[in-house]
């Protein structure tokens, strides 16, 4: 028996540490270096992942990698599922996008509808070469056909699961946390 | 005709002074005794009326049945078992029907109508001019000889002065009042509201209190300058009701009618685009309904009339601009007076009764107002201290266009008498 | 939270709180980036119908609308309902009962009547919003106007705002006059008296009765558009007087102590309002506010159409994830 509100830690701040510089690597790897990459990360963990991915591999290459951030808000399938009080994040993207090697950057992975959304919001922006996902936390659950290329830690949460990622530049801290929903999960 | 007893009530007569418990007798259709333990005469229906109130009937003298030409809404008949719900014995009603009541044929087609009814008494009021068109006069005389009380515009204000001046001069010879709905139409425009703050904000066009108090002003002036008796309807602003106040004092043959919502609510009731809150004249500020009531309590303002006007609903089921003027008011006069005019310690009851009964029927010299022996036996008795809530749907009009609508009003009428003889029976509850 | 926050309406700014007006111009902002981008279009409201509902001529605000709702993939219908005066109320609730039979979700009113856009709310479950009744609101004129001052001053509260020209027949006036109170900017009004409503400074406003006081005290003039039709009614002799008294020209702002930001709802009457150099100078932000008409429309329409608080409720636990 999980007691709900339970936090399991999954990541520590040198946890947090380790997975980045891996991704980091398998990033270079997938876009077959850095000429056509293009990092862009989805709100609300995303950018700031996106900023030390970026900062990691421009350490390692020694040359600037462009990134953007995107909010998908108005890619939701769900307008009117929207809290009373919805806040709509701001879009901002490199020039252009044709023919790049995108790779969208993202804290947790689960149903598969944001990622769905942030597809259709970049081929509004230009035709990439080709898309990549990046994931720190892939905790299962999905509801669309969609995969992670590059993935920090898998975990198996149930579906009454919370998984908090914190991180230093918003929450003071690197951690990734997994709260237990009620009954340890099952709505 | 059967004689009536009516036992015990607390007897209200504001002609003479009366308020005492007591019995009250009605003897071929008119008043025949006032005093304690009288007997019932053989076969009398004896109805018992402790802790009751008994008075005259009230008269209203100010109402549109709109028959002719729109039955849809009222007719005589309906207008006048509304009335007789209300505890009205008599009604005044407005000539601007369809077609108008410029002739006698007219004026007799509505006392034909009035009697056919049996419910409340109506008296017609004829028009000043043909077709209320304010230009040539109509038949004072005829009218008069075929049943008309008072002769008004009233729907359209009296624009030309010298048209008002030979009315007034002219009623002299029948000895009738001169109605007017006093309003200058250039100030009125297509003005939908009380011109002020809320009027302002909802960005409705406004009527200012000047429209209606150059009117007054003129009006008092061609009294003066005819001798003849100016009736001021439903008056809205306090500025009226200085210059009536003034008039009275000079000696100028003026009398004047409020309406029971002038005197109880305020353009605030406008908010929402509420079309229910409008009339013409608008619902003015909350100084103008002070002013109102200081008035008809120091006798500035003789009388409280409805303005009865019935709508049909979905002629207020629209946008404020294009709603009619004008809300019904004659089953909840009484009500909202004991409400908002007694129990807030305006006018004592037998004032009240005075404002909506004796008062009236002096201004416009008509039988009844009065339990005097002879007087006709128009009697209403009413229970003051009941609650009842205003329920539309139940209302003995046709229409149903009243901002009181759900409203708790005090003193509710038990029984009416027309002649002695019952027009209207209160639910018992 | 089991109230919309915006509520099911946008009818006019009195109604609304600093809070709400805040909210609306806050997620504004990210809808100017949609404009910028090469397909000017998100998917936000896809599969929604909305009616826009002109029963009086606009090209601006009905083009600025259409704009919105496209962008936001919304399905549109404009219908054009002129209607004679005596027609229009029965029209209205019609036209009410029609729109609900066909199961729309939105209706952009425009109307002559104020009080047109409560009427029909009252009336109907979709949302409704209020695109200009009569003489009493245009709420999105005065939230872009808003959005435009906040772009230029980097806030609202202390600005001190002059509103010019007809304020007794303009809703433009009135909206701005209840948004910039709300936010807490000072408020004063010029024109001539006869076209002043009585009682209007019992709002909050401060009277100019002239321009030249106006222009020294403000630092912004939002001058409203004269409608030529005031003459004839005898409100204003001509409208070469109106310009000689009342016009916002380069001379007249030459005098003035600071540097004046200058907003006009349009359409412009050059030379009578407000003078050509003026409109097209430097101080002029009168195409922002057309750009920013878009973003405030398209937000509009975005949180009147979501934060439905029990379908939010439903999908709770569902899209409930800190990362989804």
């Amino acid at each position: 028996m999980v007691v709900a509100g339970t936090r399991n830690a999954l990541l520590d701040a040198r946890g947090v540490q380790r997975a980045l510089q891996r991704m980091a690597k398998q990033i270079v790897e997938f876009a077959e270096g850095t000429e056509r990459l293009v990092l862009v990360g989805i709100h609300r963990r995303g950018p700031e992942l996106t900023q030390r991915l970026a900062r990691l591999i421009e350490a390692e290459e020694g040359v600037p990698v462009p990134r953007g951030t995107l909010d998908i808000t108005l890619y939701r399938d769900d307008v009117g599922t929207i809290g009373p009080r919805p806040v709509v994040g701001e879009t901002h993207l490199p020039e252009n996008l044709d023919a790049k090697c995108v790779v969208i950057v993202d804290d947790v992975l689960y149903t598969g509808r944001t990622v769905r959304a942030a597809l259709d919001e970049l081929t509004d922006f230009g035709r990439p070469a080709r898309i990549g996902l990046c994931a720190l936390i892939d905790r299962g659950g999905r509801e669309l056909p969609i995969q992670a290329d590059i993935v920090g830690k898998t975990v198996r949460a149930q579906p009454g699961d919370r998984v908090d990622v914190f991180l230093q530049e918003v929450d003071g801290r690197d951690v990734v946390e997994l709260v237990r929903g009620e009954g340890g999960g099952g709505k | 005709m059967k004689p009536l007893l009516i036992r015990g009530g607390r007897v209200i007569d504001p002609s003479q002074g009366q308020d005492a418990v007591a019995d009250l007798l009605v003897v071929d259709g008119r008043i025949a005794g006032m005093g304690q333990g009288l007997g019932a005469p053989d076969g009398a229906e004896i109805v018992d009326a402790r802790g009751k109130v008994v008075a005259p009937g009230l008269i209203d003298l100010h109402v549109h049945l709109r028959e002719p030409g729109r039955e849809d809404v009222e007719t005589v008949a309906t207008g006048a078992r509304a009335a007789a719900a209300g505890g009205f014995t008599a009604v005044c009603a407005m000539p601007n029907t369809d077609p108008v009541t410029d002739n006698q044929a007219a004026v007799g087609f509505i006392v034909k109508q009035a009697q056919a009814a049996g419910a409340a008494r109506v008296y017609p009021i004829a028009a000043i001019s043909l077709a209320q068109k304010g230009q040539q006069l109509a038949e004072f005389g005829e009218l008069v000889g075929a049943g008309a009380v008072a002769v008004s515009d009233d729907g359209n204000p009296v624009v030309s002065s010298h048209l008002m001046r030979m009315a007034l001069a002219y009623a002299r010879a029948f000895d009738i009042p001169v109605a007017d709905h006093c309003e200058d139409p250039a100030l009125k425009a297509n003005g939908v509201m009380h011109e002020g703050l809320v009027s302002t904000r909802l960005g409705l066009r406004g009527i200012p209190a000047a429209a209606e108090e150059i009117m007054v002003a003129r009006n008092l002036l061609l009294a003066d300058l005819t001798g003849g008796h100016i009736h001021l309807c439903h008056m809205s602003t306090r500025g009226s009701v200085e210059l009536i106040r003034r008039a009275k004092e000079k000696g100028i043959r003026v009398t004047a009618e409020a309406t029971p919502h002038h005197l109880t609510l305020t353009d605030a009731v406008c908010e929402g685009y509420n079309t229910n809150a409008k009339m013409n004249p608008p619902l003015r500020e909350a100084a103008d309904v002070a002013a109102l009531r200081a008035g008809l309590k120091d006798g500035t303002i003789d009388a409280i009339a409805t303005d009865h006007a019935p709508h049909h609903y979905d002629a207020k089921e629209r946008d404020f601009d294009d709603a009619p003027f004008g809300i019904v008011g004659l089953e909840t006069a009484l009500g909202l007076g004991i409400r908002e005019l007694v129990q807030r310690g305006v006018l004592t009851l037998p004032e009240l009764i005075d404002r909506m009964s004796t008062a009236p029927a002096r201004v416009f010299h008509l039988p009844g107002g009065t339990l005097k022996p002879g007087a006709p036996g128009d009697v209403v008795i009413f229970d003051p201290e009941a609650r009842w809530r205003v329920d539309p749907i139940r209302f003995f009009s046709k229409s149903r266009n009243t901002p009181f609508a759900g409203q708790e009003l005090a003193g509710r009428v038990v029984r009416t008498f027309v002649a002695g003889l019952t027009v209207h029976r209160g639910e018992t509850t | 939270m089991t109230e919309r926050f915006l509520g099911k309406d946008l009818l006019g700014l009195e109604p609304l709180t600093a809070d709400q007006i805040r909210f609306i111009l806050d997620t504004a902002e990210p809808f100017k980036e949609v404009s910028e981008r090469a397909i000017k279009k998100v998917p936000t409201l896809r599969g929604k119908t909305i009616v826009n509902l002109f029963f009086e001529a606009s090209t601006r605000t009905r083009i600025s609308f259409e704009f919105a709702e496209k962008r936001l993939s919304a399905d549109t219908v404009n219908v054009a309902a002129a209607g004679s005066s005596v027609e229009k109320g029965e029209t209205l609730v019609d036209t009410a009962r029609n729109l609900e039979a066909m199961r729309i979700d939105m209706v952009v009113m425009r109307h002559p009547s104020s009080g047109a856009a409560q009427f029909l709310a009252d009336r109907i479950r979709s949302n409704v919003v209020n695109a200009g009744d009569g003489t009493h609101e245009h709420p999105t004129q005065g939230l872009l106007d808003l959005l435009t001052l906040r772009d230029k001053f980097g806030r609202i509260e202390g600005l001190k705002v002059c509103i010019c020209g007809d304020i007794l027949h303009s809703r433009v006036a009135r909206s701005n006059i209840w948004g910039l109170l709300k936010l807490g900017a000072e408020v004063g009004v010029c024109g001539p008296a006869s076209l002043l409503p009585l009682g209007i400074e019992e709002l909050g406003v401060t009277v100019y009765r002239r321009i030249e006081d106006a222009i020294e005290w403000a630092d912004a003039l939002n001058v409203l558009r004269l409608q030529l039709e005031r003459m004839h009614a005898g409100f204003l002799p001509s409208l070469r007087e109106y310009n000689r008294v009342f016009g916002v020209t380069v001379e007249r702002l030459e005098k003035a102590p600071r540097e004046l930001v200058i907003l006009h709802p349009g359409p412009m009457n050059r030379g009578v309002e407000i003078d050509s150099r003026v409109a097209d100078g430097p101080h002029s932000v009168i195409l922002e506010q057309v750009t920013n008409g878009v973003a405030i429309r398209m937000a509009v329409l975005y949180l009147l159409a979501g934060g439905r608080p029990e379908m939010a409720e439903a999908a709770k636990g569902r899209a409930g994830e800190a990362g989804e």
